[in-house]
């Protein structure tokens, strides 16, 4: 899956989430749980509609790898 | 022949209004079921049943606003048919704009009366529901709502304003704080979430509402209501977790039984509770009855929380953020992931003392996970 594809799957489920958000103010450098104002309950929800989605059950302890949208996305490519 | 009345939508939700019937006269009804959808100042809202039946004849028409504790239904009881039911009563369900006899002077008490002229109520059309029928402030501000209904988002607000005013005006409120080590708690629940399915993983809030739950086993007064100058113990540990909405404001509905509920089942629950207050379809069971109330504003970066006590409710507890912080551990310092706990309590049911107790066995059962 290329990154594109990657990229519009995880903006899909942050959509399905905060359905207020402008992908255009999102920051892709930035915090995305900040970005998004995403609490522990909302990120435990977006990475189970990764794993629906995507097939890629991202486990806790690589949660500081995919804080911010270009780093999830990076990751993402490696593991799919 | 059982009167249904609109049951309690939480202690900050007055009345509602009528959405939507799910059931029709005929249908047979039994406890859990969705009869009605009402919405209120804060969400829309599915009215359960609590009792076996058949709907005999539904009393409000869809749109009507009406207080809590209206008759919205009525229903036969299993083995009753309308013919055998002898109708005592045809009058009227009371309505808000139900009118009064004409060519009777209103009974009102005072403050509703200069509440009245401040808001250009009209009383004399007013039904109202202190003793003997005399007209309160509360039937006032509710006239008042019905005339000038506010936008949602506004009501969502005057809601919570209403609330937390009353609290602050008749709850003498106490408040503590405690650190609490979370090593052994957040090393249990890293292994446990390493071990099992995404769909298992525990968040630590449920750990801390577990905790919160079995403690006020041994702290009754801290879980309960203030009702008639008197607190009335909770039979349950019934916990109100407050839940923010993305578009504003704040809900806080209940999880029932939990300090006898598994960590996985709280975890779902709490889930799904999350999400449909978020979507909102919360159930009226969902909305009342908590015994005290946990909030944890840890995702928004704070240290910690001093909350405002959500009245009939006796105390609340609040958790901030989960941080490593310097810590002495045997006489070193070292590096810890703490959590600053909190009590707002209320001072005419319990002391400091006491609530110092109850935040100490919290922190307690904090230090063995695998008891929880």
């Amino acid at each position: 899956m290329n990154p594109q594809m990657i990229r519009n799957e995880v903006l899909s489920a942050l959509k399905g989430i905060a359905p207020e958000l402008e992908i255009e103010q999102l920051r892709p450098d930035r915090s995305l749980r900040e970005e998004v104002d995403l609490d522990s309950m909302d990120w435990l929800r977006f990475i189970e509609a990764l794993n629906r989605s995507l097939g890629i059950a991202i486990p806790e302890s690589d949660y500081q790898h995919v804080d911010t949208l270009n780093k999830l996305i990076a990751y993402l490519g490696q593991k799919g | 022949m059982i009167e249904f009345k609109l049951p309690s939508l939480g202690a900050d939700m007055d009345e509602g209004t009528l959405l939507e019937w799910k059931v029709r006269p005929g249908d047979v009804v039994k406890p859990g079921q969705v009869i009605a959808v009402v919405d209120t100042a804060k969400a829309a809202i599915d009215v359960e049943c609590w009792h076996d039946g058949t709907v005999s004849q539904l009393l409000i028409d869809i749109g009507t606003k009406v207080p809590v504790g209206t008759a919205i239904a009525w229903l036969l009881e299993p083995g009753e048919s309308p013919q055998s039911v002898r109708r005592t009563s045809t009058a009227a369900p009371l309505l808000i704009e139900e009118q009064a006899p004409s060519g009777r002077r209103p009974r009102i008490s005072p403050a509703a009366r200069k509440r009245a002229a401040e808001s250009g109520v009209s009383t004399g059309d007013l039904k109202g529901h202190g003793p003997h029928g005399v007209i309160t402030l509360e039937d006032i501000e509710t006239a008042a709502r019905v005339a000038h209904p506010p936008a949602p988002d506004q009501a969502m607000r005057h809601t919570i304003a209403a609330a937390m005013s009353r609290s602050k005006r008749e709850i003498p409120h106490y408040y503590l704080s405690e650190t609490i080590a979370l090593d052994k708690a957040l090393a249990w629940l890293q292994a446990h979430n390493a071990q099992n399915t995404l769909q298992e993983r525990l968040l630590p809030s449920v750990l801390l509402l577990k905790a919160v739950a079995l403690a006020l086993r041994d702290y009754p007064q801290l879980n309960g209501f203030w009702l008639d100058n008197d607190f009335k113990p909770a039979l349950d540990t019934d916990l109100g977790v407050a839940i923010t909405l993305r578009q504003g404001g704040l809900v806080a509905p209940v999880l029932h039984h939990v300090a006898d509920t598994s960590l996985t089942h709280l975890m779902s629950e709490l889930a799904s509770l999350v999400e449909r207050a978020r979507s909102g379809s919360l159930r009226s069971s969902e909305l009342g009855g908590a015994g005290i109330t946990v909030t944890q504003l840890g995702d928004q970066g704070v240290d910690s929380v001093l909350g405002v006590i959500y009245p009939p409710q006796v105390a609340l507890v609040g958790f901030g953020r989960i941080s490593e912080r310097p810590w002495v551990k045997d006489g070193q310092l070292c590096v810890m992931p703490t959590v600053i706990s909190s009590l707002s309590a209320d001072h005419r049911v319990s002391d400091g003392h006491y609530g110092a107790r109850f935040l100490g066995e919290v922190r307690r059962l904090l230090q063995t996970p695998e008891a929880l």
